[in-house]
């Protein structure tokens, strides 16, 4: 297991964390004069990174690991469905979503597994 | 210059006082959701803790997902480093609000490491209202307060991920992908931002099924020149 051992995990997460993430941070303060923001190739690049992390959700709620595969699909449908409705409807309020998409995930995870707290 | 270091003081403060706004909130309990995700991925609370400090949420969540699967060094970095791309346009966009003309370029690239969805959403609405000679210190201090607190907030949710039972359990893994998708959704400033979440939530899931290692760069490229494409193809 290449992840075995005590450094090399601090290793992987400073080179393929901290500098794969800050390279684009520094490249951004370094180029802020003279890149324009709205050109195509930037906006191609946030459309790959924007539908990267999209589609990130979509695994973690259809292909659940560890505690969250307890909750039944529908749950976790229905959580994102609730939550992305009531953040529209509460003017776009992320916080509101959040705890609407809680509320239905807790409340159908006890319902289906019939673990209370 | 007395009172403009008292000022600069007053600046700070109110920075670390961003700790208790609400994005401040939404961020912390991400983080005390993706310090549960990083239990169940396999992570130790000193990897952890010491991941939370990239500080920003989906690279760290998908290098937890590669290191978990076992990925090789240069797969996450591509994997990562695809996910901070975003990072690039923010912090181009950020940095002329941020300095003044004397700011030196060492201050710029420290504050830089700050740069992600949710500080950069709240810094570029509060800094214009705010002195020119007042945001540096401003957003050091937002940095001071809020990089120990998220940091606490990833380890209280790695240890008590695992004292936690059931459903609570799974309501801390999914405050992750909801907030992840919600603020993405508040953050899109254009329908090309839109189509990209629609691809990629679309196409994730197949290519994790067809292609499982490689599902997440083939769901960016395609997914995000699919609606790259889309969006041109639609404005003429």
């Amino acid at each position: 297991m290449i992840y075995s051992g005590e450094v090399w995990p601090f290793i992987v997460i400073l080179v393929a964390g901290f500098l794969a993430t800050d390279l684009w941070r520094w490249l951004g303060v370094l180029t802020a004069q003279r890149i324009d923001e709205s050109s195509e190739l930037l906006r191609w690049v946030r459309a790959v990174s924007t539908a990267l992390v999209a589609g990130l959700v979509a695994r973690i709620v259809l292909f659940p690991v560890g505690a969250m595969a307890l909750a039944p699909l529908s749950g976790r449908v229905g959580a994102v469905a609730v939550g992305f409705l009531v953040f529209i409807l509460v003017r776009r309020n992320v916080f509101a979503g959040i705890l609407a998409g809680e509320a239905v995930l807790v409340a159908l995870t006890v319902a289906a597994s019939g673990q209370l707290f | 210059m007395t009172g403009g270091k008292a000022r600069g003081g007053r600046a700070f403060l109110r920075g670390v006082g961003g700790v208790f706004s609400v994005p401040g909130l939404v961020l912390s309990a991400s983080f005390f959701g993706f310090g549960a995700f990083a239990r169940e991925s396999g992570l130790d609370l000193a990897q952890t803790v010491f991941m939370g400090g990239i500080f920003a949420l989906p690279g760290q969540v998908v290098l937890a997902d590669e290191m978990a699967t076992g990925a090789g060094l240069a797969a996450a970095f591509i994997a990562v480093t695809l996910t901070a791309v975003r990072l690039l346009p923010m912090t181009v966009a950020l940095v002329p609000v941020i300095r003044d003309e004397r700011t030196p370029l060492w201050q710029q690239l420290v504050l830089s490491h700050l740069v992600a969805v949710t500080v950069w959403v709240m810094a570029l609405r509060e800094l214009p209202q705010m002195p020119r000679p007042a945001r540096v210190p401003f957003l050091a201090g937002l940095g001071t307060g809020l990089l120990p607190t998220v940091l606490a907030f990833a380890a209280a949710g790695h240890v008590i991920a695992g004292a936690v039972p059931g459903p609570l359990a799974a309501g801390l893994m999914f405050l992750t992908p909801i907030y992840f998708l919600l603020s993405m959704v508040a953050a899109a400033r254009e329908r090309l931002d839109g189509m990209a979440i629609g691809t990629g939530l679309a196409l994730g899931p197949i290519f994790y099924v067809y292609a499982p290692g490689f599902d997440l760069l083939l769901t960016g490229l395609v997914g995000g020149s699919l609606a790259y494409g889309l969006s041109r193809w639609l404005r003429r």
